[in-house]
């Protein structure tokens, strides 16, 4: 076997995915999905006012909303269709192609017999990993090295391209070729892509429908459902990418309708404020990901194709040091996309557009973007950040300081849905640490869960809000439970699941992210195949201690004491109560998806790990993914801290608060002297903390404001002194030629050849004039006479 | 039998045109004209016919019997204008019709 794929020459790599047809025939058409969402769009922006009202039962329904509902129902159930077509498909998968050793094509062209039994030997040797055994033993499947890497880059040895069997199914055509450069375009199924239509088009649909009451009656209904549709569309684009081309394009994409939701509201100014915020702030690291994408473009040997890149990064093609340019390029723009310590400040601003959208853009889509990055390109990651060896990486390191500070600023937030937005950036955090220490299925698997409870979470304080019309804890809520019972209780169910209380859905994915960190050989574990991340573990239960306490406040001052605000708040519709509930079941179950292997002990082990199972791409274009041996220790002691914190608060709030409430004889929502008040170092924490650690200071004032003055200043001195002297006396000088042009050119010699012209024309026309008789018999003379001359020439030629 | 030579034809054509040519040039009245060009068209029919004869082709014969259709839509067109002229200007005097002079 000669291994041919060398950096310079790269041989055609082509990839087979059979579907079988039939059933699973929908795994090769996902892309009817987002084309459903960007019809819908244009439909809604074109028609969507002309179609007025739809009458459903007795109550009126614009058309806008529901052709909206229409298609995201639709795609949710295409969805579920290929969830289903997935889980056929991946089960009846030959394991030694599903696992690391992708075999020649067997019925393709290129297949050769003799080399086909080879590879068969090879992955028998070192390929399937124990994992897919199926017997349910905790699993480390740290052996499938560069065996199976290496087995994909041998070429055949006559030069003939080669065709891979899949499990991930490929489709694509080229878009356009440019200079040398193709441009190709198709769409990448695999695990992450089913995950994440799942998880859109549910939460889509979910707040569609939650929208139909919350914005009912807005002054932009029809514009909203039409950038609602565009925005799953976009996400679900990006979500089934195979270029990173595409994948660029629907991340802009997705940048222009969040700008677009965010502002929804654009007359008031910190609304269209906040919308530009997000925009800019996402250019920062949009253009970190152009420079990535295109570093990766050479690096890959001209490719935009994501397996290709995959392959060659985990095949060792590319040099380590591009793949680390590569990869803290692309971190940079998962920091702005994804709300990363410190490009997150445009998060919490966000808030100001209407809440299905912030449940949107934190639950399912654009936020997510940036950690399904990191999933869909991890070996670049895996190999730039050397992840496998390493003790700590920026990846891990950024999401760790994430986590804390993102978890920090929720405590002194007094607008509810900030709040949820810091808890955001500090869940990302957690996502975007699980990737950096190697524990790619925990960081998707929190993503899935995460999904679930915030969406719940930001629907459920947008209902709250609607009730009372504020999103100001403090001022206007306080003692909701007794108004919006429903919405009280799945507020709370999040919450639980949110801090990460067994056996809601927040437990599994936080506890298998804890374990994934490695750092814990004090309790007597491993991290699997990759490094000791211990800074990143402790980190991981410090946000988790967080993560509790604050969301005890927030239910506190949300749902106890007394009401402060205005009115009479009262539970919210159906379209708004029964989404939360949908979520708040996820909240609670979605956990029991990925169990940890062992956790039933002498169980068969077909339902733990089946999310690890359906969503872990196996291929050699992808690393191995660690699996640590998870434990009973570090689960309890995580439990322990993850409810230290929210007793802490449940005895600060609940205990002394309400005590004091009932002293003074009103709701209180803090002690009048607690620490902050009274000492000096507790003080000016807080007081770091509401200001958000003086970032926006950093960037409006010291980084803005810095280059603003300055440059400013430059601007009006050379606009006054340079610029203006040189247009005066532009202008001068172009008043004197002008004149000059005027009479001593235009006049006589212009004008004079005009009319001369005019003149001389009009005199050899009064001449003609003469011969035009009107007499037909003459003309016929004169045609005669020409053909008489004619023949006269043609005789005297000839 | 006496022999028929080619520019006995030609001669007769060229009289034939010549006459025609007169006619167009120097008769006023619209039909005399009309009738004039019938004699320059069937001139060249003769030396089409002749030629063709002479050679030993077809063509010619072909051709002049295209002149002929082509002529009777001629003088169709030509006598519908002579008919319009004499309903507006009650005349079919040429000499007389000059409304398009310069």
């Amino acid at each position: 076997m000669k291994f041919l794929l060398a950096a310079s020459e790269v041989p055609e790599v082509s990839f087979t995915s059979d579907v079988g047809g039939g059933f699973n025939i929908i795994l090769e058409y996902v892309w009817v999905i987002p084309l459903i969402m960007a019809l819908s769009f244009a439909v809604i922006l074109f028609f969507g006012k002309s179609l007025g009202s739809i009458k459903i039962g007795d109550s009126e329904t614009p058309a806008s909303s529901t052709i909206g509902i229409a298609a995201v129902g639709t795609c949710f159930l295409l969805s579920l269709w290929a969830g289903a077509a997935w889980i056929d498909h991946r089960d009846n998968f030959p394991e030694a192609d599903a696992t690391s050793v992708l075999e020649h094509g067997g019925d393709g062209e290129h297949s050769d017999d003799a080399e086909h039994s080879d590879e068969a030997e090879h992955s028998d040797e070192e390929g399937a990993p124990a994992y897919f055994d199926g017997d349910g033993a905790p699993l480390v499947d740290a052996s499938v090295g560069g065996a199976g890497a290496a087995a994909l880059v041998e070429a055949g040895e006559d030069g003939h391209s080669e065709v891979h069997a899949s499990v991930a199914i490929l489709k694509g055509f080229t878009w356009f070729q440019s200079g040398g450069h193709e441009f190709t375009v198709g769409i990448l199924v695999d695990g992450p892509t089913i995950l994440m239509l799942f998880v859109v088009t549910l939460i889509s649909l979910l707040v569609h429908i939650y929208s139909t009451d919350y914005v009912h009656g807005d002054r932009r209904y029809t514009h909203f459902f039409a950038f609602l549709s565009l925005f799953t569309a976009s996400m679900l684009f990006l979500i089934m990418s195979r270029s990173t081309v595409q994948f660029i394009t629907a991340w802009e994409l997705v940048g222009v309708c969040s700008f677009a939701l965010i502002g929804h509201w654009w007359e008031e100014k910190p609304n269209s404020d906040a919308a530009l915020k997000a925009f800019l702030t996402n250019r920062v690291g949009d253009m970190g990901l152009l420079i990535g994408m295109i570093i990766l473009y050479f690096a890959a040997g001209r490719t935009f194709d994501i397996m290709t890149i995959n392959e060659m990064a985990v095949a060792g093609e590319i040099p380590r040091n591009t793949l680390l340019i590569a990869a803290l390029c692309l971190t940079a723009a998962v920091m702005s996309k994804s709300g990363q310590f410190i490009l997150h400040t445009w998060l919490p601003d966000a808030m100001a557009g209407p809440t299905p959208v912030s449940a949107l853009i934190h639950a399912a889509t654009m936020v997510v973007a940036g950690v399904y990055m990191i999933a869909r390109l991890y070996p670049v990651f895996f190999e730039g950040f050397a992840i496998s060896g390493s003790s700590i990486n920026a990846l891990a390191l950024i999401g760790a300081i994430t986590v804390v500070f993102g978890g920090m600023l929720a405590f002194v937030q007094d607008d509810i849905k900030k709040v949820l937005a810091y808890s955001t950036v500090s869940q990302l955090g957690y996502m975007v640490m699980a990737l950096g220490v190697g524990a790619w299925t925990a960081a998707l698997f929190h993503l899935f869960t995460h999904a679930f409870f915030k969406a719940g979470l930001f629907l459920g304080a947008g209902s709250v809000a609607h009730s009372v019309h504020s999103f100001d804890m403090k001022k206007d809520m306080g003692g909701m439970r007794k108004f919006m019972p429903t919405t009280f209780k799945t507020f709370v169910i999040c919450s639980i699941s949110l801090a990460g209380v067994f056996p809601f859905a927040g437990f599994w994915s936080k506890d298998e992210i804890l374990v994934g960190t490695g750092g814990w050989g004090l309790f007597g574990g491993s991290g699997g195949s990759n490094g000791a991340y211990t800074l990143m573990l402790v980190m991981g239960l410090v946000g988790a201690m967080l993560t509790g306490a604050y969301m005890t406040r927030v239910i506190y001052l949300t749902f106890f004491g007394e009401f402060r605000g205005h009115g009479h708040p009262h539970e919210s519709g159906k379209r708004i109560t029964i989404p939360l509930v949908i979520l708040s079941v996820f909240a609670v179950g979605a956990g029991l998806l990925n169990l940890p292997p062992g956790f039933i002990t002498g169980e068969e082990a077909g339902w733990q790990e089946r999310f690890g199972h359906f969503i872990e791409p196996q291929s050699a274009a992808f690393p191995p993914i660690g699996h640590a041996t998870p434990s009973y220790t570090l689960a309890i002691v995580a439990s322990i801290l993850g409810l230290l914190g929210p007793a802490i608060a449940v005895f600060y709030y609940f205990n002394r608060v309400e005590a004091r409430s009932k002293v003074e004889g009103r709701s209180l929502t803090e002690l009048p002297d607690g620490l902050t008040s009274r000492v000096p170092i507790a003080k000016a924490g807080h007081t770091l903390l509401a200001e958000k650690y003086y970032l926006d200071h950093l960037y409006t004032d010291v980084i803005a404001g810095g280059t603003k003055g300055p440059v400013a200043d430059m601007a009006d001195w050379s606009n006054k002194h340079l610029i203006d002297n040189v247009i005066d006396t532009a202008g001068r000088t172009a008043v004197t030629a002008g004149q000059f042009v005027y009479t001593k050119i235009d006049q006589p010699l212009v004008d004079g050849a005009v009319d001369g012209a005019g003149k001389a024309s009009s005199a050899f026309g009064d001449e003609l004039r003469k011969s035009q008789t009107g007499k037909v018999q003459q003309y016929a003379a004169y045609l005669f006479a020409a053909a008489a001359v004619l023949a006269g020439v043609l005789i005297i030629v000839i | 039998m006496t022999e028929v030579y080619l520019n006995q034809f030609l001669i007769l054509a060229a009289v034939l045109f010549s006459i025609g040519v007169y006619g167009v040039l120097a008769r006023r009245n619209g039909v005399m004209v009309l009738m004039s060009i019938e004699l320059i068209l069937n001139s060249v029919n003769i030396n089409l016919v002749a030629f063709s004869a002479f050679r030993g082709t077809l063509g010619g014969e072909v051709f002049a019997l295209f002149v002929i259709a082509v002529a009777a839509a001629e003088v169709g067109v030509g006598l519908a204008l002579v008919l319009l002229l004499y309903r507006n200007s009650k005349t079919i005097d040429f000499s007389e019709v000059d409304a398009m002079k310069g």
